[in-house]
């Protein structure tokens, strides 16, 4: 099962989030190497955002263990995690719209003078420089992130996690606002990350870009991990499956394969849309 | 004729067409804080016409600016306060009570329990410290139930009005309390409470320096980096410009001489001879006024430059965002308020020298003129957008409007109506601009 012998990079082991009654991750283990993308999917309210942002610190779990190579850790908030080099790529961005793109880069961990102000050169300086890797063509740095593009905006929500040497890096839709050509940019950077060694969590409803990128995929569904499998040994078929009754192949009925064609006989329908 | 009048556009070349919004975008000017000003002088103006040319004198702006100085003060505080989506009705009672606190701290408390009598050295700087932490301590104490207890700003900053208002009862028993420390009174603004010319002067050189500076240096700073910088046309009529202002503001202020009675009294107590006319002594700034510049010049520098004004910023665009960026965003609230607690110290002591002491109604509604100020500058109650100049511009605006109509001779009910209408036509016009896409 293990990708490598090493000793992962990030453990959460037995993670419970709730909310109110409702455990929205209920007793989640799940494990990331250096170089290794974990594709997380799962169907709309499985848990995959909510299990994220226990590392992540947005919301800390309410039992359960985290260690980041071997050690245990505690994150309460998004700062703790940080401090582990753990970076996060909201769905939403996280973007502070009135701001510009170096001060979103540099939000919470801003550059400064001998004498504390804030040293705007030093900012923009490395903005220009991270974003030149993501986005050659990108010149508005003095010009709040309102005005930019949904992919400019991307850009610079990447730009905030890649320019700190994220060790661990979650990636919640990333693609899911771009057009083709900024897709496949995305895509050349997660490769690239990847081979940097980085541990890369992608959140994504794209099975196609899970497929792509991931080596190993988890699939959640009702707050439970259903399976974690390599890539190479299952098909799209097989984990949609996973992803819509919440069962490994060998467990499904005939029964349910059959409900699951009745619509169009296509084998699978289409999660992407 | 109609071939004619149609071929002569044809030769021009197709050069840009000069606007006057795009010079200032070439220069990085906002063009918001412009117009603001352009408002201001065209008030100014306007009441100087329609009263004969009486009205822009030195002794009135001089006058004007004192009266607005304890409102804009506040003003650069509310903004950050709105900035960050909150609001604080407290103001006016806070300064009212720290205002009381002066008066008794300088009359009773200090020369009774105490032992600091009339001749104790700095007593009026001990005043005026007791008085800012009087306010930091309130501020935080209404910043940290907003923040860490989840109180809306505006139940919180509602009861503190009330509450604190009556304390000032509490405080004086009802009673009018005067006579303050004499070198505490120079902060009101009197003849004798300013700089002076030859003060005047240096301030007006040591800001025309400033200036300058700070342009050089920001060239330098992105030149050091390879970043495009501004024309040089632009840097040089900015420079030019702002030299200009400051220099003939500090002559326009100098332009104003201490009464006739006080400066025979002057001239009698140093011996000095009377010329001719009467003896000239050029009043200067009024220390309102530059108690009034510093605070501006330290609030626009922390709300700029600091990570503290960043993380205000941040929160009020997006409170979320400031959160997952590890931002402590609670503490930056109690923060805001702190501060805005500090300024109140500050008004009161303003607001408390002019009248040599206290009474129950001083800073009654100032915090409507402070959020009307904050606004009419271009603050957003929907948070993340406002400056600090441009709230001390819109108290101006505001206390030129009133000062105005009372030159003119409307009684205070008109200013009220006036103010009122002003006040939503400038957010409408704003809300009106933005839509177009002129807010950028």
């Amino acid at each position: 099962m293990a990708v490598a012998e090493s000793e992962p990079l990030v453990e959460m082991s037995h993670i419970r989030v709730a909310f109110g009654g409702v455990h929205a991750v209920d007793d989640v283990s799940i494990n990331l190497h250096a170089g290794e993308v974990i594709g997380l999917v799962g169907g709309n309210g499985a848990g995959k955002s909510t299990l994220m942002k226990a590392l992540s610190g947005a919301h800390p779990p309410n039992s359960g263990e985290i260690r980041v190579e071997g050690r245990r850790v505690t994150i309460a908030n998004p700062r703790d995690a940080k401090l582990y080099n753990i970076e996060c790529i909201y769905q939403t961005l996280a973007l502070a719209d009135n701001i510009d793109a170096p001060g979103n880069v540099f939000l919470g961990r801003e550059l400064t003078t001998m004498w504390g102000s804030m040293d705007d050169g030093a900012m923009e300086d490395a903005t220009r420089k991270v974003m030149g890797r993501l986005n050659p063509n990108f010149k508005r740095f003095a010009q709040a992130v309102k005005s930019l593009s949904g992919g400019q905006r991307q850009a610079v929500a990447i730009a905030r996690a890649v320019h700190f040497n994220a060790r661990i890096l979650i990636m919640d839709e990333p693609t899911a606002a771009l057009g083709p050509a900024e897709t496949s940019q995305v895509r050349d950077l997660i490769r690239q990350l990847k081979t940097e060694g980085i541990g890369i969590f992608l959140i994504s409803h794209d099975i196609h870009d899970v497929f792509d990128l991931s080596d190993r995929i988890s699939v959640m569904y009702h707050g439970r991990i259903v399976d974690t499998i390599k890539k190479t040994e299952t098909t799209a078929d097989d984990v949609l499956g996973m992803i819509i009754l919440g069962k490994k192949p060998e467990q499904v009925t005939q029964k349910e394969l059959a409900e699951l064609q009745l619509p169009g006989q296509s084998p699978a329908p289409n999660l992407a849309s | 004729m109609a071939d004619i009048a149609s071929a002569a556009p044809r030769q021009a070349p197709a050069a840009p067409r000069f606007s006057i919004r795009g010079a200032l975008s070439a220069a990085e000017i906002d063009f918001r804080l412009f117009g603001m000003l352009l408002a201001l002088v065209a008030i100014l103006v306007g009441f100087n016409v329609v009263n004969e040319g009486t009205f822009l004198r030195p002794e009135n702006m001089t006058t004007l600016a004192v009266q607005g100085a304890g409102v804009a003060v506040l003003a650069t505080g509310m903004v950050l306060v709105i900035v960050a989506r909150n609001i604080d009705l407290s103001v006016g009672s806070l300064v009212g009570f720290i205002a009381m606190s002066y008066a008794l701290l300088m009359t009773n408390w200090l020369p009774n329990i105490l032992g600091m009598g009339d001749d104790f050295p700095f007593r009026w700087l001990i005043a005026l410290a007791l008085g800012v932490g009087l306010g930091a301590v309130f501020g935080a104490v209404q910043g940290f139930i907003i923040a860490y207890v989840g109180v809306p700003s505006f139940v919180v900053t509602l009861g503190g009005l009330l509450s604190i208002r009556g304390a000032v009862w509490v405080l004086s028993q009802g009673a009018a309390v005067s006579g303050l420390d004499p070198t505490f009174q120079l902060l009101g603004g009197s003849a004798q409470g300013s700089i002076g010319g030859t003060l005047t002067w240096a301030v007006a050189i040591v800001g025309s320096l400033a200036i300058i500076a700070l342009i050089v240096y920001n060239r330098r700073q992105r030149r050091r980096f390879g970043f495009p910088v501004r024309p040089m046309w632009a840097e040089v009529t900015i420079a030019a410009v702002g030299c200009l202002a400051v220099i003939g503001l500090a002559a326009f202020a100098n332009g104003n001489y201490w009464p006739v009675g006080a400066a025979t009294r002057y001239a009698q107590e140093h011996g000095i001879t009377e010329p001719p006319g009467g003896l000239k002594i050029a009043v200067g700034l009024p220390w309102p006024v530059v108690i009034l510049i510093a605070v501006t010049v330290v609030m626009t520098f922390l709300a700029t430059r600091r990570r503290f004004g960043r993380y205000v910023y941040a929160y009020g665009g997006n409170p979320e965002a400031a959160e997952l960026a590890g931002i402590n965003t609670r503490w930056t609230v109690v923060k805001i308020y702190i501060l805005m607690g500090v300024l109140c110290a500050i008004s009161a002591a303003i607001a408390a020298a002019r009248l040599n002491g206290s009474t129950l109604d001083v800073g009654q509604s100032y915090e409507l003129y402070v959020i009307a100020a904050a606004v009419v500058g271009g603050t957003s109650f929907a948070g993340g957008i406002g400056t600090i100049p441009g709230a001390v511009l819109g108290a101006f605006v505001m206390q030129a409007l009133a000062y105005g109509l009372a030159y003119t001779g409307y009684n205070s009910p008109i200013q009220n109506i006036v103010a009122g209408i002003v006040l939503v036509l400038a957010v409408g016009f704003d809300a009106y601009n933005r839509r177009r896409g002129g807010g950028s």
